[in-house]
């Protein structure tokens, strides 16, 4: 751009002109397609953050014996991944109750809270009633408060329901969230028109109908960015599920460390099973990280 | 209802007029109610599951309290001075502070450049812009296990590498700032990707016409990067800093797995105040009360560096709009 510009300086108004044209396709340079060198150091950037998953994969299906003998293993997976599986699930550790249990976490994290973010996110975008504003905010403020802080007493209170060890202690701190609330009230802000409202409400629909049938269907589409946020959240928490639930039955990550613990030596076998704990979420993200993408470009703060 | 009446003549009257005005009371009721009752989810699970431990935690905090007998006696303070008194955890203190700074700062610089790099008029944009996201949805917990290896002391791939530059291996697992670094890139492999998509939409946002007038006054891709891009940016970056901040300083699922033991290190060399809460809760101490005053504790941590990290991003910024200004002044002249 900075060329197109002191070209159209240099030979004067004729070639200017023609500059002019070509400065206004190419707004601000940004439409300029970039060099190889960008290329480059993208290649660079993706190879660091895929290396260490192909590692995995490696590592996870080799021998022991290879893994011991060197430190970097080929490039080319070695056939015994299966074998590995197989060890994996024929471990002391429940790995298939940590694939279970984090999957019910999951889902019942994401179903509620999609659910819940999305009828207070309408309420505070598009209803009127009074303390909504400094709600809202208490609502924001809350999003500040680390984890850590309240876990001591959040394990004595889930004790003292004879919540302990149960997974509904793990789903329970996470069927509400702010993030959520705040993201939806965002997105629902613009994405909704009063008119529809209005035009539901006219035709007798009482409260809840109007949101079941026109809030809901507006919000679809944050609503799935909101999934995938929080189904990651859930499938990679570590703190809280190992402090709750008991090493008999664990959620995923529990289970790597488990495995980490126990066959610290056998890193085929371990990086089975972070293979088989990370899969799941590799899938969603093949088949929906556009959506993740424009999810976070979409929800970043903007200067 | 009413005027709504005489559309309908057959009903009326099968209906009594008291049901009207009942059922023209409940839709009232819906319209006043119905807000809060959508808002209420959130405020009672918050109240539940947030609120009322944050307080609580005080009141542990100034009890023996033991994980398997409960509630002891009022104790006051001790629990803090006796904390305070331990030099693990002024040791777990100095390492968190030393992680958070590793990552943070060449986490936020990396994160600005990638973003920088991915606002160009990519091909296949989508593309570039997963595989940047992709560590984003690897658990923290596998991350570790996968970079502990990576950094081994005898068979990792990174000493490997290091061995064919002509260095020699580092104890990644024994020296104090070495395992630092291999705990920050951890962080960093995660966290990197996912702000450069932050600073990315709002690098977005910022308008072209302000780089179309620093091409016409002649400055380059790298003046137009510090005097335009990263100012512009001011709010993404506080976002960015504030928010690595209170993660970076809770540390726990990496360190945890770090070595098979999870204790931080044989002499505590990357041992965190989260991991040593942990240890003094759930670990040996069966201590609650005590896991609560380190709460507390980490709490006023975050959030002085907090303010200071504002204060700080704010200057630098606000520095930026001075010099901004005063090349204004300038331009008249």
């Amino acid at each position: 751009m900075s060329s197109v510009a002191s070209i159209a300086q240099s030979v004067g108004p004729g070639a200017a002109k023609a500059a002019a044209r070509k400065r206004n396709r190419n707004v601000g340079g940004a439409n300029k397609r970039p060099g190889w060198v960008t290329y480059l150091l993208l290649g660079a950037v993706l190879l660091v953050s895929a290396y260490p998953l192909y590692y995995v994969v490696l590592l996870a299906s080799s021998t022991q014996e290879v893994i011991s003998q060197s430190p970097l293993p080929d490039l080319i997976p070695d056939g015994h991944l299966r074998e590995n599986i197989e060890r994996v699930f024929n471990s002391d550790i429940p790995l298939m109750k940590g694939l279970v249990n984090s999957f019910i976490v999951a889902a019942v994290q994401v179903a509620c809270v999609v659910m819940f973010s999305t009828l207070a996110g309408y309420s505070f975008a598009k209803l009127r009633f009074r303390g909504r504003g400094p709600l809202l905010v208490f609502v924001i403020a809350t999003m500040a408060i680390p984890t850590q802080l309240g876990v001591v007493p959040l394990f004595i209170v889930m004790k003292n329901l004879g919540w302990s060890g149960d997974l509904r202690a793990v789903i329970l701190p996470g069927i509400v969230t702010a993030f959520g609330v705040f993201w939806m009230t965002q997105f629902l802000e613009n994405a909704l028109p009063y008119e529809l409202i209005e035009a539901a409400r006219v035709d007798g629909a009482s409260m809840i109908r109007t949101f079941w049938h026109v809030a809901l269907p507006a919000a679809r589409p944050a609503a799935a960015m909101l999934a995938l946020f929080t189904a990651i959240g859930s499938w990679t928490n570590y703190f809280w599920p190992s402090i709750i639930l008991t090493n008999q039955n664990p959620t995923l990550p529990m289970v790597v460390r488990q495995l980490q613990a126990s066959y610290f030596q056998d890193y085929s076998l371990i990086m089975a099973g972070v293979l088989l704990a990370t899969l799941p979420l590799f899938i969603v993200f093949v088949i929906a990280g556009k959506q993740l993408v424009a999810g976070i470009m979409a929800g970043a703060v903007k200067g | 209802m009413s005027v709504l009446a005489p559309d309908k003549p057959a009903p009326a009257p099968v209906r009594p007029p008291r049901r009207v005005a009942f059922s023209q009371k409940i839709g009232r009721w819906d319209v006043k109610v119905s807000p809060y009752l959508y808002i209420s989810p959130f405020f009672i699970l918050f109240a539940i599951t947030g609120l009322f431990p944050l307080l609580y935690t005080g009141y542990v905090s100034l009890h023996e309290w033991n994980l398997l007998t409960g509630q002891g006696d009022f104790v006051g303070f001790e629990n803090f001075t006796s904390v305070m008194e331990q030099p693990n955890f002024w040791l777990a203190l100095r390492n968190t502070i030393s992680i958070f700074l590793l990552s943070s700062v060449p986490q936020v610089i990396a994160a600005i450049l990638i973003a920088a790099v991915l606002d160009a008029n990519l091909r296949m944009k989508t593309f570039w812009r997963m595989g940047v996201l992709l560590p984003y949805i690897v658990a923290p917990v596998a991350v570790g296990l996968i970079f502990s290896r990576l950094f081994g002391d005898q068979y990792g791939a990174i000493n490997e590498l290091l061995g064919i530059l002509g260095m020699d291996p580092v104890m990644w697992h024994a020296e104090v700032l070495p395992s630092h670094l291999a705990i920050a890139s951890m962080v960093n492999f995660r966290w990197t990707g996912y702000n450069a998509l932050i600073f990315l939409a709002a690098m977005q946002a910022i308008p072209r016409d302000l780089y179309e007038a620093a091409v016409i006054d002649g400055a380059g891709r790298v003046r137009q990067f510090f005097s335009i891009t990263v100012p512009q940016l001011k709010a993404t970056i506080i976002f960015v800093v504030i928010t690595s901040t209170i993660g970076g300083l809770q540390i726990f699922d990496e360190p945890r797995v770090f070595d098979s033991t999870g204790r931080g290190g044989a002499d505590g060399q990357w041992l965190t105040v989260t991991l040593f809460l942990y240890e003094l809760g759930w670990g040996n101490q069966k201590n609650l009360g005590r896991a609560s005053a380190v709460a507390l504790l980490l709490f006023v941590v975050i959030v002085i560096i907090g303010v200071l990290n504002f204060l700080l991003s704010n200057r630098i910024a606000a520095s930026d709009q001075m010099v901004k200004k005063s090349k204004k002044i300038g331009g008249k002249r």
